[in-house]
């Protein structure tokens, strides 16, 4: 299956043509201790304590290890300013939530759009390109500027003036066109034999491409859309560019500013952790189970 | 089965088929008419067109001339609904095509709900009905994948038949399947006959091709370059490449 590309929209879980014996990417971790039994299982936790506790005395005994503890890794600050901090980053899941529903509905339209055949259809496919070009093409960080200022400073009437409302906006606008091309390989990936036995009962085209072509497109692609989820869990600090209602990220800013001290941004580092490993083992873990399935020789 | 037959009777009649993909002539003009109940084989070499055939019939393929006649309606002229027409009209491909994400029941329901528009309800005692008589009841809650080869092109089967369809279009529906499954698939079409199905059977099955075809067309190289009765073709072809055709065939062991 082809991806075209993107930050968002990594090659999904089929191996590369003629190297079928790579190794099984990064859930491959534990593998070899199985082999090696009790023994190697002994070996690598030995080898670990011994050098993670190396690294670690390396670090705490360098000469400037005080200056960096004071700056980065400063307990009372931590103690003060963390609290406030994990309460601000539930704005951001808020953010994260209100985007992703519109990010999956909006893209689905935008691949469905492009995936129209005949010429009758070419400015829709043509508006579909030129859509994922444009956002694809430009960071996102300055779509957030853009329509998180630009907007509201316009003062349309009837139009919300808030910078949050048009910063999840412009999150919207960008992710779609990494989704949209995530869905746009998945249904292009689902065998031409499919749409002929649907078209042959009868069914429209479009009837083919809701009840036969998308569910099994959206299928293949869980893990890669997952992917994007992660991204822009961690992209809703962006909004702290344009707010002044803080959310997790803008909040370690003002700590920071208010103490001279770094440590903040520590805290919000943790917060962002607690969300975003647990899904990237979930896609891991999906990946996995699909290509074994794979392999299995079962269709989906 | 529904449609007013025309004043010759015709359910299906061809005209001067012609079908190229880029510059390979596929199909050099074809004629070929079926009448109600009737069963007709077509048999020849892979790439003579027989696929090809059976897939214009069907208006998966644009023709570039010639027409196709179904109960009397030009269904190649500009403007047709292709939907309506496929829905009176039934294929069952080499490679089943079940669709992997739904129940066998599912699968057998799909066409009814959404292209015929029954209710879910009618659909599934259609459904029911069918999976019922060719013994795969106890399968409807399934996926397609925990069936047997033999299994899912039955359900295939079933699939267009649910579909009330005036004709029905079998292309190789035995080809795919090892030799042990495809007694259970070509029985089941037998019943079909037996029950007055109008059928195309394009098939590599010489033995069955000559039970239950009332007319065997051999197809060389694009065109119909020998039609007969079953018995006329297989035991006194005319054609020199008909002899040579069936020959090869006796010579691999399948008749």
């Amino acid at each position: 299956m082809s991806v075209p590309g993107g930050g968002g929209a990594p090659e999904l879980f089929e191996m590369p043509p003629g190297e079928p014996d790579l190794p099984r990417g990064r859930s491959g971790l534990l593998s070899g201790l199985s082999q090696e039994g009790a023994k190697g299982v002994l070996i690598a936790v030995v080898s670990t304590v011994v050098v993670f506790f190396v690294l670690g005395w390396v670090v705490v005994h360098s000469e400037n290890w005080p200056e960096v503890k004071r700056a980065f890794f400063n307990g009372a600050e931590f103690k003060d300013t963390f609290p406030g901090i994990a309460s601000r980053f539930l704005r951001n899941v808020e953010y994260f939530l209100i985007a992703e529903v519109f990010i999956l509905a909006w893209a689905l339209t935008l691949a469905v759009m492009r995936s129209l055949p005949g010429p009758v259809f070419f400015p829709l496919r043509l508006m579909s390109i030129l859509y994922t070009d444009f956002f694809r093409g430009i960071p996102t960080v300055l779509v957030v500027y853009l329509l998180g200022f630009g907007v509201p400073a316009m003062q349309l009437p009837g139009v919300p003036r808030s910078n949050a409302f048009w910063a999840v906006v412009a999150l919207i606008l960008s992710y779609s066109a990494y989704v949209a091309e995530v869905y746009r390989a998945g249904i292009e990936s689902i065998h031409p034999s499919q749409v002929a036995s649907a078209r042959s009962l009868g069914l429209t085209r479009m009837q083919s491409l809701r009840f036969v072509v998308i569910p099994q497109a959206v299928r293949r692609v869980i893990p890669p859309l997952l992917n994007d989820f992660v991204g822009l869990q961690k992209d809703t600090a962006l909004v702290a560019f344009v707010v002044a209602v803080p959310e997790a990220f803008k909040q370690a800013q003002l700590e920071q500013y208010a103490d001279f001290n770094f440590t903040p941004y520590l805290g919000a580092a943790i917060m962002f952790l607690i969300v975003t490993i647990p899904m990237t083992r979930l896609v891991d873990w999906l990946i996995q189970r699909e290509r074994a399935r794979r392999q299995a020789g079962g269709g989906l | 089965m529904s449609a007013a037959p025309t004043s010759d009777g015709r359910v299906l009649r061809i005209e001067g088929l012609h079908k190229s993909f880029g510059k390979l002539e596929v199909l050099k003009g074809i004629d070929l008419a079926l009448s109600e109940h009737e069963v007709v084989c077509l048999i020849g070499a892979s790439g003579s067109g027989k696929s090809t055939l059976l897939r214009c019939i069907d208006l998966l393929e644009p023709i570039d001339r010639g027409r196709i006649v179904i109960h009397g309606e030009d269904v190649t002229r500009r403007g047709v609904d292709v939907n309506r027409v496929r829905r009176r009209i039934g294929i069952v491909f080499q490679a089943f095509n079940l669709f992997p994400h739904m129940t066998v029941l599912r699968n057998v329901t799909l066409g009814p709900t959404e292209a015929l528009k029954l209710s879910r309800s009618e659909a599934e005692a259609r459904a029911l009905e069918l999976l019922e008589r060719f013994g795969l009841a106890d399968k409807k809650d399934d996926y397609p994948d925990r069936l047997s080869g033999g299994q899912q092109q039955r359900v295939a089967i079933i699939r267009s038949l649910a579909m009330q369809p005036d004709i029905l279009l079998l292309d190789e529906v035995t080809s795919a399947l090892d030799p042990e499954l495809v007694s259970g698939v070509l029985d089941l079409i037998r019943e079909l006959a037996r029950a007055g199905m109008t059928m195309v059977i394009a098939t590599h099955e010489m033995g069955f091709a000559r039970d239950i075809a009332n007319r065997v067309c051999f197809l060389d190289q694009g065109v119909i370059l020998e039609e007969g009765p079953p018995d006329q073709i297989f035991s006194s072809p005319r054609e020199p490449r008909t002899q040579e055709f069936l020959q090869s065939i006796l010579e691999a062991g399948r008749m």
